[in-house]
């Protein structure tokens, strides 16, 4: 019973997460997978330039009032590191 | 006088905008205002039975527009109220019989007439739409808090600020504080994060809304009703004042009393 009554989450909450995600799409056109496909893109583009972990590198819409922005995160792998590899 | 255009579209249908119209144009008539709505949603006219004016109706807005008949003769004037006109829809035609020029030239001829203009666009984001907002100073958006209505609404106001019709004003219809508090409906607040506009009214859900359209009499008229009160604070609102949220501050504080994450 406990558990009923902790475990399950608000359908508002649902709702609100389901559609920040749903308004992102919409608002952009930008499908989780196009996104996927600029991920790889700007991986490879990069990684000609500088040494990144690609397993890393995080791409995500975020949302700043009625405008979104693209927010990439690319860690660079150290020099020091790579010479002692 | 020079009316303001004010135009309420939602994207979805069946949210409440026809009853929005009405009532908000009582409410603006009823504070002394002179009022012309105009119902956009040719071929499936609402507005006339909702003000309770359906047995009136001679010449509609594409008879006005194809120039069957003057402007005047088009307005059907409330009984109940000094100064509040409605211009009906015509049913047996489709929205292509009104383009978004004919629109703005209807109402450039109408301002001079009265202090606001009160259009209720249909459901959808086509022809209709367009023709709805082409005339528009202001917008407003009604939502419910449900996802699909939420995420309509957020459609509209993306191509409102396209079409250089923003910022939207938004209004919350039928929100039901008791579902938002045992955490089962979407808050002011989430809808507000959301959609990110400027908030112009919350309306409650309220079972007098029904009474009032099977009688014809909008809750505006008397105002007593909590549905009621809120439709008269959107039209003070919109004349200027500033009305604090009665609703959102009572909600503000479940949440908080709940500790909402």
């Amino acid at each position: 019973m406990m558990a009923f009554l902790f475990g399950r989450k608000k359908s508002a909450n649902s709702a609100k997460e389901r559609l920040q995600l749903v308004l992102i799409h919409d608002r952009t056109d930008l499908t989780p997978a196009e996104l996927d496909s600029l991920k790889d893109d700007l991986i490879e583009t990069i990684s000609r330039h500088i040494d990144i972990d690609p397993t890393a590198v995080t791409i995500n819409v975020a949302r700043d009032g009625r405008s979104q922005r693209l927010v990439a995160d690319i860690p660079l792998r150290s020099v020091g590191r790579r010479r002692v590899r | 006088m020079t009316a303001k255009v004010v135009t309420i579209a939602s994207g979805k249908g069946g949210v409440g905008k026809t009853t929005s119209v009405a009532n908000i144009a009582v409410a603006l008539a009823s504070r002394g205002q002179k009022v012309t709505c105009i119902d956009g949603d040719i071929g499936l006219r609402n507005l006339d039975v909702i003000l309770g004016l359906e047995n009136r109706i001679v010449y509609d807005l594409v008879d006005v527009i194809e120039g069957r008949c003057r402007l005047r003769q088009a307005m059907i004037r409330d009984k109940r109220l000094p100064e509040l006109y409605l211009i009906p829809a015509a049913q047996t035609r489709d929205k292509t019989a009104v383009s978004p020029s004919d629109m703005v030239r209807l109402c450039d001829e109408l301002r001079q007439e009265v202090d606001w203009i009160i259009i209720d666009s249909p459901a959808g984001i086509e022809r209709g739409f367009k023709n709805a907002i082409a005339a528009a100073d202001r917008v407003i958006v009604m939502t419910n808090p449900e996802v699909s209505a939420v995420r309509d609404a957020d459609r509209v106001i993306g191509l409102l600020d396209a079409e250089e019709k923003g910022p939207a004003a938004l209004v919350i219809n039928r929100l039901d504080p008791a579902m938002v508090k045992r955490g089962d409906m979407l808050s002011v607040e989430d809808v507000l994060d959301l959609l990110a506009v400027e908030l112009i009214g919350i309306i409650p859900e309220d079972e007098n809304v029904i009474v009032a359209s099977n009688r014809g009499q909008p809750l505006a008229l008397d105002g007593k009703s909590k549905a009621g009160k809120a439709f008269q604070n959107i039209a003070r609102r919109l004349m200027g004042e500033q009305i604090p949220f009665m609703e959102l501050e009572s909600q503000n504080l479940f949440q908080r009393l709940l500790g909402r994450k």
